[in-house]
């Protein structure tokens, strides 16, 4: 297995991978944001709201 | 009263009206917020529920056109903070479970990166960790996480850096320990899906 050269691209290399977490960070925030909401936090507003339902 | 009941207060239920559907389009974003603070999915929700009916109750003090992804964010996070005081016990059980999801994690073919990333976020102070997803993932300028943690800027500037830090370092010495063996590829994946990201040839 090679090394990664340590060289004066040290910085390089960690800016790099600072970007390279930021992206799986941002990745792992909008995943949960891109999955569908579970029905029960609409049904819990609908409740509170105390909007009858529409077929009452 | 009850039926038959006209809409006799117009206004405020269009404001009411307004504000749920801002609210509504928040969830996702609440649900994402309270995952990285509890790290269970469970949890998360049942919190990005109680902070989404905290908002609710609360909503006739809250100025609409204001940012209410950061007003939401604030209560959410004081709702996380309230019920861990009370229930300090429960982090430690969090952290076993976290150990114990760290052995079943074993197979090399699996996208391991973002798993280890999740416990190497977990194993932040958790300052640092609301701080870092803020600024790093919710898109909020410091400014507004500031407000959200109810600290100075420059406090959440120095936690969302130390934070990165702390990670680099916890990614790249394999801190989270997977028996040893793969210590260090976790950052090596990270880099690899990193680069195929920004669409490197």
């Amino acid at each position: 297995m090679k090394k990664p050269l340590k060289s004066s691209s040290a910085l390089d290399e960690a800016r790099l991978r600072q970007q390279a977490i930021g992206a799986k960070l941002r990745q792992m925030f909008d995943d949960v944001v891109n999955e569908p909401v579970p029905d029960e936090f609409l049904e819990i507003l609908r409740r509170a709201d105390g909007a009858e339902p529409e077929n009452g | 009263m009850g039926r038959g009941r006209a809409a006799a207060t117009g206004d405020d239920t269009a404001r009411d009206r307004a504000f749920r559907a801002e609210l509504v389009a928040l969830i996702p974003h609440l649900r994402a917020f309270a995952r990285t603070l509890t790290g269970d999915p469970t949890a998360a929700d049942d919190l990005a529920q109680e902070a989404m009916m905290k908002a609710w109750d609360a909503r006739a003090s809250f100025e609409m056109g204001t940012n209410m992804k950061a007003w939401t964010f604030m209560i959410l996070r004081n709702q996380f903070y309230s019920e861990k005081r009370r229930s300090w016990r429960q982090s430690q059980l969090d952290q076993e479970a976290a150990e114990r999801t760290l052995v079943a994690i074993d197979d090399p073919a699996a996208p391991v990166a973002l798993n280890e990333l999740r416990l190497g976020l977990g194993m932040l102070p958790s300052e640092q960790r609301e701080a870092l997803v803020l600024v790093g993932a919710g898109g909020f300028a410091y400014e507004e996480a500031a407000e959200i943690c109810g600290c100075a800027v420059g406090t959440v500037k120095s936690r969302v850096s130390r934070a990165r830090r702390a990670l680099l370092g916890i990614l790249e010495r394999g801190d989270y320990d997977r028996d040893g063996a793969a210590a260090g590829e976790a950052m090596g994946s990270i880099l690899a899906h990193a680069e195929r990201l920004s669409g490197v040839r």
